[in-house]
């Protein structure tokens, strides 16, 4: 009896640990690396994309900007993070204590799990061992990150919702029908690429884009358009900030917040602004791929670095862009964003959508 | 009616064609305009270090003059204070005892001479008022102070450095203040 237990437990105990070392653990290790270095370095890089926004606002405005913190201002992002760490946490009495601590959370969440499926350069070689930079290369890439996206509505519904305060709800009740008008332009007008591309992997969109002589621009002129000018609404940003309206809705839906509840919300939309860039550069602009450049003449290592470097550069231009366009054109009335995004937006990404499947069928 | 200037224009009623009502056409002639002010001279002076000049007639913070000498001029005569609209300045005076004729000029000195910079409105009419050349207004401003005390301002914020034995201080001070 003593023995057959002991036995038991003997085959047990080799099947876990047959199981433990079955599994790929250099995969894991490698995985939670990278997951570490893109979501830590996406939060740097917002938090230096604050910096430039205010920056960016001041040169735009002949102005020198913030240029006190540190050598030309650079610890200021740094200055306002602490500050904001340490103002005093302040939840109104009235509102959902639960759902307005999980709404600044649930939009931040939202926006850092879409760096999952961008592809940030090609294979790498470390230790012998073949590394993707990119975190997962799911099948429906394009989907996770359009199911993603729209949950970031979530947090913007909850937080303005649980806060019980008038003005949060209406900013949080156009944020989300802003949301679901824009998302539909922009899932049509990606249907165009798709239809061209053949594929909702986004490493499968790029890998095209580097080995064919084209961009997807090229092919794709009004469809980038009609995508671009929904992800400035998707991201909340001007043109399209009602949802902040600082004139009718004083500060939106994160009126109630404070410390680093608020920073959470501000933060999101800056991390939101990098993925949307990331995307756009992925699916339109050819990825990590450098022009005019044969990436098979290096070393695959130093080929990967490169295409980072190109990806980041493409981010950054596009963030500009975003800011650019902000300290430029002012907010439209809601009726006028409602009439842009149904009447306007959709007809036009359906009308691409005829002309690309007629191209595709005519064999162009 | 005559305009009153010759800035007014007459605003065109048309109907907006195609490309006008398409608007991507204005909203990137508008990011040229905000491009091309990336390029443009700041106009901002970057304080601490880059100082705009007072006008030669700028009326600053007070100070007690002496003369060639190093003696106060001061006689606590009192026509500033009285001269004063805010009522700032407050003085007590004193007899000069003998040995102290390097030190103030005539008989009778201010012991105490207080201006209250927070009731101070730099209007100048205590320079105006008195007759020894005592009080002038510099061309600096009052620094920032955390409590109301340190606003009151006493003789040893307001004398000049001595001409005689501290003469690189004024110097400094005149370079500083020119």
């Amino acid at each position: 009896m003593g023995r057959h237990l002991t036995q038991t437990i003997l085959i047990k105990h080799n099947y876990i640990s047959m199981t433990i070392l079955a599994f790929d653990w250099g995969l894991v290790i490698e995985k939670l690396i990278l997951i570490a270095v893109v979501v830590f370095g996406s939060l740097g890089i917002a938090l230096y994309t604050t910096f430039g926004e205010r920056k960016v606002a001041a040169i735009l405005q002949d102005r020198p900007g913030p240029n006190r913190a540190g050598p030309f201002g650079l610890l200021q992002p740094l200055a306002d993070g602490l500050k904001l760490i340490m103002k005093e946490e302040i939840i109104p009495t009235a509102a959902n204590k639960w759902l307005f601590i999980l709404g600044p959370g649930l939009a931040m969440t939202a926006s850092l799990m879409t760096c999952a499926v961008i592809p940030w350069g090609s294979d790498i070689e470390l230790f012998g061992r073949k590394m993707a930079l990119q975190i997962a290369d799911i099948n429906i890439g394009v989907l996770y990150v359009f199911a993603v996206v729209s949950m970031g509505v979530y947090g913007i519904m909850i937080g303005g919702w649980a806060s019980n305060n008038k003005f949060s709800l209406m900013s949080s009740l156009r944020a989300a029908s802003q949301a679901i008008s824009y998302e539909l332009a922009m899932g049509l007008a990606l249907i165009a690429l798709l239809m061209t591309s053949e594929s909702l992997s986004l490493k499968t969109i790029v890998e095209q884009q580097v080995k064919g002589n084209w961009w997807n621009i090229v092919y794709q002129p009004l469809g980038f358009l009609l995508f671009f000018i929904a992800a400035l609404a998707e991201c909340n940003r001007t043109p399209f900030d009602l949802p902040e309206a600082e004139n009718e809705l004083n500060f939106g839906y994160h009126q109630e917040y404070s410390s680093m509840k608020l920073g959470f919300y501000l933060f999101a939309e800056y991390v939101n602004m990098i993925m949307s860039s990331a995307i756009m550069a992925s699916m339109y602009f050819g990825g990590y791929d450098l022009p005019f450049f044969d990436e098979s003449t290096v070393a695959p290592n130093i080929a990967a670095m490169i295409g980072v470097g190109t990806l980041l550069i493409k981010i950054v231009l596009f963030i500009f862009v975003f800011m650019w366009i902000r300290w430029t054109i002012p907010r439209f009335r809601y009726d006028q964003l409602m009439n842009l995004g149904w009447k306007t937006m959709i007809p036009l990404a359906l009308f691409n959508l005829l002309i690309t499947g007629a191209l595709i069928l005519a064999n162009l | 009616m005559q305009p009153l200037t010759n800035k007014a224009q007459a605003v065109s009623r048309q109907p907006m064609t195609f490309w006008e009502r398409l608007y991507l056409i204005n909203i990137i002639k508008g990011m040229m305009i905000t491009f091309s002010h990336m390029f443009k001279k700041q106009p901002t002076t970057r304080y601490p270090e880059e100082k705009r000049p007072f006008s030669p007639v700028f009326r600053g913070l007070h100070v007690l003059n002496r003369d060639e000498e190093g003696r106060e001029r001061c006689t606590a005569c009192g026509l500033c204070a009285v001269a004063c609209p805010a009522e700032a300045i407050t003085m007590e005076a004193a007899e000069r005892l003998e040995g102290e004729e390097n030190l103030y000029r005539e008989e009778k000195y201010a012991a105490k001479y207080e201006i209250n910079m927070l009731r101070c409105i730099f209007c100048g009419l205590c320079e105006e008022a008195c007759p020894k050349d005592a009080i002038y207004l510099s061309e600096t401003f009052a620094p920032a102070n955390y409590t109301r005390k340190g606003f009151i301002y006493g003789k040893s914020d307001l004398l000049i450095p001595n001409p005689t034995t501290e003469a690189t201080d004024l110097a400094l001070a005149r370079g500083v203040e020119a």
